[in-house]
């Protein structure tokens, strides 16, 4: 089956990324955006689908730094 | 004729007579695949139509020449059985359209052409136009260009040691990102191009072929942009350093063995071309099948196989008996290799998809035999170009225009973007941008001596003034920023970026340019080892300034005794020297103003060059501290450029100090700086101050502390990009 | 003093650290794929970008077999430093605290700075005194470091103050694991040790552990030592 993994920079480490994106979209126009956070989209075609945690854990996410969340695609 | 073929090709670019000439040599009309492959090798970027007679009359012999026009990189001897090979190239209309991947791709094409002919690629130069600050686009496009050029060179590991950044409204709708590379080999390394040896296999290195850059050689560079540049978008090619990274170490080991008998990389009209490169040049024929060819995409039709600009791939020439080996030195650095095909005695590119051939083309045709045209030149009665907007008022005081003349783009610090590039790995770099003129590069860890020394330079607003005087300048420009590090020139290369050749005043633009060139190499003694011509360069709002760029290389035994841009220390003399005449005509002062001038005063290319030869001795000394060239700005600017560098200020006398005399522009201006002794014995040297203090003080001209110097100039770019 | 430099692929400053480790001692370079570290004394991780800072910068790297090697190598105390992207494999691998995140301009800087020695008790920082200050250059995009609960005696280099080049927590430039023999710096050394191309003071961190009995001194010149033998 085909999992999506989505990665996020952990709450509370600076994320420069999303700020330079936060400040871009009012420059053309969109109001009202907040909260913005760049992260990482990984999708992979799995056999066993229960071993894309322990996939993240060790390779694909670093969670020092980073939340994942797994979702069926 | 039916009447879909002729919708088709000219739906490719070819007129009626090209075609005409395509079914004339073919001796039938051309299918598909046939048509496709021409429109790419009868383009004006593959094929150069409108420029190859003309550049037929530039000098390309030299004492240290290796190899000249034709092959992949010019290449010159640098002694101790060196061999730097060098080129300079165009991505200007990639780089319109999607500005962060055409300026990468652009790198790694320049940097295929350099390890082609065997040598590996150690430094990257920049020459980069785009419009003014003040346009959103341009911002935009600057920003992603620096960063496009800073991921690709970093990545891959050859150091950004120089380049150059210009903003004028005449790029605003075509930005020019020129690339220059430089490289280093032993010269039993250097392999040509040819293809060699009936029966020997043809193999596709590197990365998979997908559909990059399709139709893109023939339908960007050819035509002018217009408002269907986003649909183009699809066809813009990426580039994946680490790849090129590999391919480079893999070649240069298949080379250091001797393993290949041909290397040539894969460019514009992919495949297509560097086939029939190949085969032309070796006299030979090619049989190519494209099922064999390892695809990124499904369902790719031959055609696209044949066309496709994906990146990172060099075809190779190897005997049947070392093709184990190859296939062994590619797995250990984890480069596909993919046996394609043959070389032939047949004179003839032939496509075939498994067993079916699908395309029979006589090389002639494709490459030697392609249509040439004459330039109908004309001079212009009326200006070309829009005169600029006014940024300075007319009665602006001395203080006030050096000021604003250092806050403005095309003068100010470049640091915004130099800092984004890697200018030291690889352990050769003497000199780092804004450390002197020139970038220096050590050639100990070669086994070399010495250092090279590399600049790249031009100045289409004065080459919009007079063609040719502004091509001969943009020559003494580059070989002045080479004597002032004590570098004698080897060799040149050269990027003509021009609008459409087709338009008689362009054309007269091109032709003049040229013969400046031709010139100002033959005056110097410097050969022309290859180059590049980028044409069509024009929107709807009229063509580019014509803009000839010109990259040299030169040589100096002691990189230790280079002198700096800067200052060095309280109490030296300042003196200035070499035939400097400036004048206001097509300076920067002059564009502040709001004016353009029709024609540059003349130049006395001799009496250039042999100033030239002199400064060189002065400066291999190893006396002089600090050494710097006047261009843009004029010779106040240049001070306070000194000024700005050493963090140390200067009293100057100057006898006139008409405003010619402080901003006036032109060739030959050369501040020098050092111990009193030092400077009076550089001939002809004229002392015009001391180093020293803290403000910059031209006597009864102006006094500005270097601190408020240093803040226009390093926050003018940095300050338009937050706006 | 035998060191050996890890290369992997798109590694781009693993010859200029051989280079610089060459003045010192002897040095040779190690490929990714093999398990054996033949017999080295010291092993530095360069610069670059490994696997093209796929996912992320390290990630990949770190999982090598060679890196296995180094990894038992630094666990039974062998010194090892890590340059730039040596230092992010060496943070993704375990071996000291912390991760580098990407420079807060989300711009590649490359640029001379000055870093402040804070612990000159580490293998390769026994030529310095505390408080010197050593002229290296950065180059990279991603070294802002960030090593929440990291000990103050695990701090080895600082930028200088008004240097910080990519945001870094407090100004960390280099940072080494608690027992001291693996040192991680977003500077790179290898590049300061001829004068001819900047500054020669990178030399006193290859000096350090080429040379341990070596007396630190704040007026050293930073010219190259006699290795041992």
């Amino acid at each position: 089956m085909r999992a999506r993994v989505l990665i996020r920079p952990k709450k509370g480490i600076l994320d420069p990324q999303g700020q330079a994106v936060e400040q871009a979209l009012p420059a053309l126009g969109f109001r009202g955006v907040r909260n913005v956070h760049v992260g990482r989209l990984i999708e992979l075609d799995v056999d066993d689908p229960s071993e894309v945690p322990e996939m993240c854990e060790r390779l694909l996410a670093n969670p020092l730094i980073e939340d994942y969340e797994v979702v069926e695609a | 004729m039916s009447g879909s073929a002729t919708a088709r090709h000219r739906e490719l670019g070819l007129t009626d007579a090209e075609y005409e000439g395509i079914c004339d040599r073919l001796e039938r009309e051309p299918n598909a695949v046939e048509l496709a492959v021409f429109s790419l090798m009868w383009s004006e970027h593959c094929a150069y139509k409108h420029s190859r007679k003309l550049l037929r009359e530039l000098p390309t012999e030299g004492p240290y020449l290796l190899m000249g026009p034709g092959e992949n990189a010019g290449v010159v001897d640098v002694g101790d059985g060196l061999a730097v090979a060098f080129k300079v190239e165009s991505h200007n209309h990639p780089s319109a359209v999607e500005p962060f991947q055409g300026a990468a791709t652009g790198v790694g094409g320049i940097l295929r052409d350099v390890f082609a002919v065997g040598a590996r690629p150690i430094a990257v130069l920049d020459s980069l136009r785009f419009g003014e600050l003040d346009s959103a686009r341009s911002r935009y496009l600057f920003d992603w260009a620096v960063k496009g050029i800073g991921h690709y060179g970093n990545s891959v590991g050859v150091p950004t040691v120089g380049g150059e950044l210009y903003f004028e409204a005449a790029y605003e709708q075509n930005c020019l990102v020129n690339a220059m590379c430089v490289g280093i080999a032993r010269r039993e390394q250097l392999i040509r191009s040819a293809a060699a040896g009936r029966g020997n296999l043809v193999v596709l290195l590197g990365a998979r072929t997908g559909r990059d850059g399709i139709g893109g050689a023939s339908v960007l560079a050819s035509a002018e942009l217009s408002e269907e540049d986003a649909s183009k978008r699809p066809s813009v090619q990426i580039g994946d350093p680490f790849e090129e990274s590999k391919l480079i170490e893999c070649c240069l080991e298949l080379l250091e063995r001797g393993a290949l008998a041909a290397l040539q990389d894969l460019g514009a009209a992919g495949l297509s071309s560097s086939s029939s490169e190949m085969a032309a040049k070796g006299r030979v024929g090619i049989d190519l099948d494209v099922s064999r060819v390892p695809l990124r995409e499904a369902d790719m039709e031959p055609f696209e196989i044949m066309i496709s600009e994906s990146q990172e791939r060099m075809l190779c020439v190897v005997e049947p008996g070392r093709l184990d080996e190859l296939l062994e030195v590619c797995e250990r650095w984890d480069v596909r290799a993919t046996p394609i095909g043959s070389v032939t005695g047949t004179r003839r590119l032939r496509v075939f998809d498994g067993d079916e051939p699908v395309a029979d083309m006589p090389v002639r045709a494709l490459v030697d035999d392609s249509p040439l045209y004459d330039l109908e030149p004309e001079q212009p009665s009326e200006p070309l170009y829009p005169e600029p907007p006014l940024r300075l008022a007319a009665d602006a005081r001395a203080e006030e225009t050096l000021l604003a003349l250092l806050a403005s783009p095309n003068v100010a610090s470049k640091r915004f973007a130099f800092e984004q590039y890697d200018s030291i790995v690889g352990s050769r770099t003497a000199r780092r941008p804004h450390q002197a003129d020139a970038a220096l590069l050590m050639l100990e860890r070669d086994g070399g001596s010495g250092a090279l020394a590399v600049s790249i330079d031009g100045n289409g607003r004065r080459a919009a003034c007079d063609p040719y005087t502004g091509a001969a300048e943009a020559v003494l420009e580059c070989a002045s920023n080479l004597a002032c590090v004590g570098a004698e020139p080897l060799g040149l290369t050269n990027c003509l970026n021009f609008g459409n050749p087709e338009r008689p005043h362009i054309a007269w633009q091109l032709t003049r340019a040229v013969h400046g060139l031709r010139d100002a190499c033959l005056a110097l003694g410097v050969p022309v080892v290859g180059g590049n011509v980028s044409l069509y360069n024009e929107g709807g709002e009229g063509p580019i300034y014509p803009t000839p760029i010109v990259g040299m290389v030169g040589k100096l035994p002691d990189p230790a005794a280079a002198p700096r841009l800067g200052f060095a220390e309280e109490g030296h003399t300042l003196a200035l020297v070499g035939p400097f005449a400036p004048a206001l005509e097509g300076s920067e002062l002059e564009k502040l103003r709001g004016r353009l001038a029709r024609g540059l005063p003349r130049v006395d290319l001799q009496a250039h060059a042999d100033a030239l030869v002199r400064l060189r001795a002065a400066v291999r000394e190893g006396r002089l501290a600090t050494v710097h060239d006047i261009s843009e700005g004029g010779l106040a600017c240049a001070l306070a450029e000194c000024c700005i560098a050493g963090m140390l200020g200067a009293r100057v006398s100057a006898a006139a100090a008409g405003e010619a005399e402080l901003f006036g522009e032109g060739p030959g201006g050369v501040l020098i700086a050092g111990p009193p002794e030092a400077v009076d014995a550089v001939e002809g040297a004229e002392v015009i101050g001391t180093v020293g203090g803290d403000a910059l003080e031209i006597t009864g001209v102006l006094h500005v502390p270097v601190a408020e110097l240093t803040r226009a100039y390093e926050g003018a770019i940095p300050g338009a990009l937050a706006a | 003093m035998k060191f050996g430099v890890v290369r992997f692929p798109g590694s781009c400053d693993e010859i200029d650290a051989l280079l610089a480790c060459r003045r010192f001692g002897d040095a040779e370079l190690l490929w990714h794929k093999e398990r054996d570290l033949g017999g080295v004394d010291a092993v530095v991780v360069p610069g670059g970008f490994s696997y093209g800072d796929y996912l992320r910068a390290g990630a990949i790297a770190r999982f090598s077999p060679l890196m296995e090697a180094v990894i038992d190598f630094a666990r039974a105390g062998g010194p090892v430093l890590g340059i730039c992207n040596g230092f992010q494999v060496l943070c993704e691998a375990g071996l000291l605290p912390g991760a580098l995140l990407p420079n807060r301009s989300l711009r590649f800087v490359c640029r001379q700075v000055q870093v402040l020695v804070e612990n000159p008790d580490t293998p390769f920082t026994r030529a310095c005194e505390k408080g010197d200050l050593l002229s290296v250059p950065v180059k990279h995009t991603t070294g802002r470091y960030y090593a929440p609960g990291i000990l103050e005696e695990q701090v080895v280099l600082r930028y200088a103050p008004g240097q910080n080049p990519n945001g870094a927590q407090d100004d960390i430039a280099g940072v080494c694991n608690i027992e001291g023999n693996v040192l991680g710096l977003m500077p790179h050394p290898e590049h300061a040790v001829n004068p001819l191309t900047g500054s020669s003071d990178g030399s006193r961190l290859f000096e350090s552990v080429a040379v341990p009995e070596a007396p630190a001194s704040a007026e050293r010149a930073g010219v190259g030592v006699v290795p041992a033998a």
